[in-house]
């Protein structure tokens, strides 16, 4: 419990974490507000499904909270004028008038305070993906702002999770991404970092996870560091020690 | 949607261009072609004409005849589809019926032309207007674009919003140059540009569009003119699918031996991965292209 997970792809697509924890969650009982700016809420949907989870039913007991950016921006942009003002869009700043993502945290947080209705297990915040913001003219000083309020109201005051996916490039020219990226690194309980293979494409082993666990915030211990290779396949991903794979033994 | 980077001097990007809205027609979709170099009225008379099924069976033939005399270990033998991932097929006779063949020395007829509907966004035409829109904080050529073809996804009904339309169809959206200077971005030509963030939200709103109507959409980018690479990872964390095209015109590879047969290679940076935990990843990954007299071909 409030606790901060940063899931981290280098190389490769880490999405098959996000679409994992948006499972693990909802079938933990969870109340689970979803920020999801790149992708439809069918595609989720549809993996959910494989997974064995429906979104579509989490959605109407009132368990998931789904924000669909694409949508979201659409009605912002091409909606009616006369769309009322005191429900402001939780992407106000592609609006331009302020480049805070203040309206995004209020969503946030209207979303995951306890309401009274239905009894969920702690709250998460999951969120696909923080990168995608800066590509929208947010600052990172204003990204990191946004995740340092939601962590607040979150992690400490509800004693909920966060779960935020990132993308990294090695050898990035992108500077904002990398100082965003490089500052929640610092700040995270635990990282997950799925990377490409080095030695190039394969089809038996898709990539590898590096799963990062700080110990301590204060005193100076080691992280832990456990490496994993793993193969995604259409309803499941499968773990292995490096070297391990089934095709190889 | 299809994110392709054009080689140097735009010439395969615009033929790949030229496939996909050629494919649009012969298929029955409806187009709408924007771009702010030609006027779409005239890249739409340079379309390739569709092959027939026969005389596309003898082409091939010929081809695999050369290829065969030739020695090559491994030779796979595709012809481009656009839309979708290039389909690998290890016998040149047995092609599959997914899509159409082209001739690129011919040019499509008119009649088969004028015979699916088709929208037309010509950047300096569309200039004279005012737009009316709320602070976008964008490029204002980039939001005329998103303007028009939010207009026709809606008047069309490609998002569903018309339960009458007795049938439903594809809109193809192809959009040439994209970034260019021509669009009155410098992006492409400056490394701290003036507004780096249009761009970026440009493909945003326009993926939003793709993603609730029948809609596909190719854009080409001179991203070899870019200087800020930061823009271009950005972009393809925007894109569904990002090729690029590298043309051996002008570099030293032209006089390699390796690929003495091509024009150059294509590089797939990045894939779909949509409805599903897995991505249709190929076998090969080193894909080269080359333009004969009749056929543009991948292998």
């Amino acid at each position: 419990q409030g606790k901060f997970t940063l899931l981290r792809d280098t190389r490769t697509d880490g999405s098959f974490l996000v679409h994992h924890f948006l499972s693990f969650y909802l079938r933990a009982g969870c109340k689970v507000c979803f920020v999801a700016l790149l992708q439809s809420f069918s595609h989720y949907n549809i993996v959910a499904q494989k997974l064995g989870v429906s979104l579509t039913a989490a959605k109407e007991r009132g368990q998931l909270v789904f924000l669909e950016g694409l949508k979201s921006c659409l009605d912002l942009l091409f909606g009616e004028e006369e769309q009322q003002p005191e429900q402001p869009s939780p992407l106000q700043f592609l609006s331009g008038s302020s480049g805070d993502l203040r309206a995004l945290f209020e969503f946030v947080r209207a979303s995951l305070s306890p309401s009274g209705q239905g009894s969920w297990k702690g709250p998460v915040l999951l969120l696909d993906d923080l990168s995608v913001l800066l590509s929208l003219g947010a600052s990172p000083v204003a990204v990191l702002d946004f995740i340092h309020y939601c962590r607040v109201v979150v992690c400490y005051q509800l004693k909920g999770n966060i779960v935020v996916l990132v993308h990294s490039n090695e050898d990035s020219e992108d500077e904002e991404n990398e100082l965003v990226v490089n500052s929640l690194c610092h700040h995270s309980d635990l990282i997950l970092w799925a990377e490409g293979l080095a030695t190039g494409f394969c089809k038996d082993v898709h990539g590898q996870i590096k799963i990062i666990k700080r110990l301590s915030l204060w005193q100076a211990e080691q992280d832990l560091v456990q490496i994993y290779q793993y193969k995604i396949q259409d309803r499941n991903v499968t773990f292995f020690a490096p070297g391990l794979s089934a095709a190889v033994l | 949607l299809v994110f392709t980077e054009e080689d140097k001097y735009g010439l395969y990007s615009n033929l790949l261009f030229k496939y996909f809205l050629a494919e649009g027609i012969v298929c029955g979709h409806e187009l709408f072609v924007a771009s702010a170099k030609e006027h779409p009225d005239n890249i739409l008379k340079e379309l390739p004409a569709p092959l027939l099924d026969d005389t596309y069976g003898k082409e091939l033939g010929d081809e695999a005849a050369a290829v065969k005399s030739e020695d090559f270990q491994d030779s796979m033998k595709i012809a481009w589809r656009y839309q979708n991932l290039p389909k690998m097929e290890t016998s040149p006779t047995t092609y599959t019926k997914f899509g159409h063949y082209y001739d690129v020395s011919k040019k499509m007829s008119p009649e088969l032309c004028q015979s699916v509907k088709w929208h037309s966004f010509y950047l300096h035409e569309e200039l004279s207007s005012e737009p009316k829109m709320k602070t976008w904080n964008m490029n204002s050529g980039y939001a005329k674009l998103l303007q028009s073809i939010q207009k026709v996804i809606s008047e069309e009904g490609f998002d569903g919003s018309d339960p009458q339309k007795k049938q439903r169809n594809v809109l193809r959206i192809g959009i040439q140059s994209l970034g260019s200077v021509l669009w009155g971005d410098d992006v492409c030509c400056s490394d701290t540009p003036e507004d780096p963030h249009s761009l970026t939200k440009f493909l945003y709103v326009l993926r939003g569009l793709l993603r609730k109507s029948l809609s596909a959409c190719i854009i080409t980018v001179p991203t070899h003119l870019m200087q800020n690479k930061a823009i271009m990872e950005r972009v393809t964390n925007l894109s569904d699918m990002v090729v690029g095209l590298e043309s051996f015109i002008g570099s030293e590879r032209e006089t390699n031996p390796l690929y003495k047969d091509y024009h150059g290679l294509v590089h797939v940076h990045q894939i779909p991965r949509l409805n599903s935990l897995m991505c249709d990843v190929s076998d090969t990954k080193d894909l080269a292209f080359r333009l004969k007299r009749k056929l543009f071909t991948i292998e």
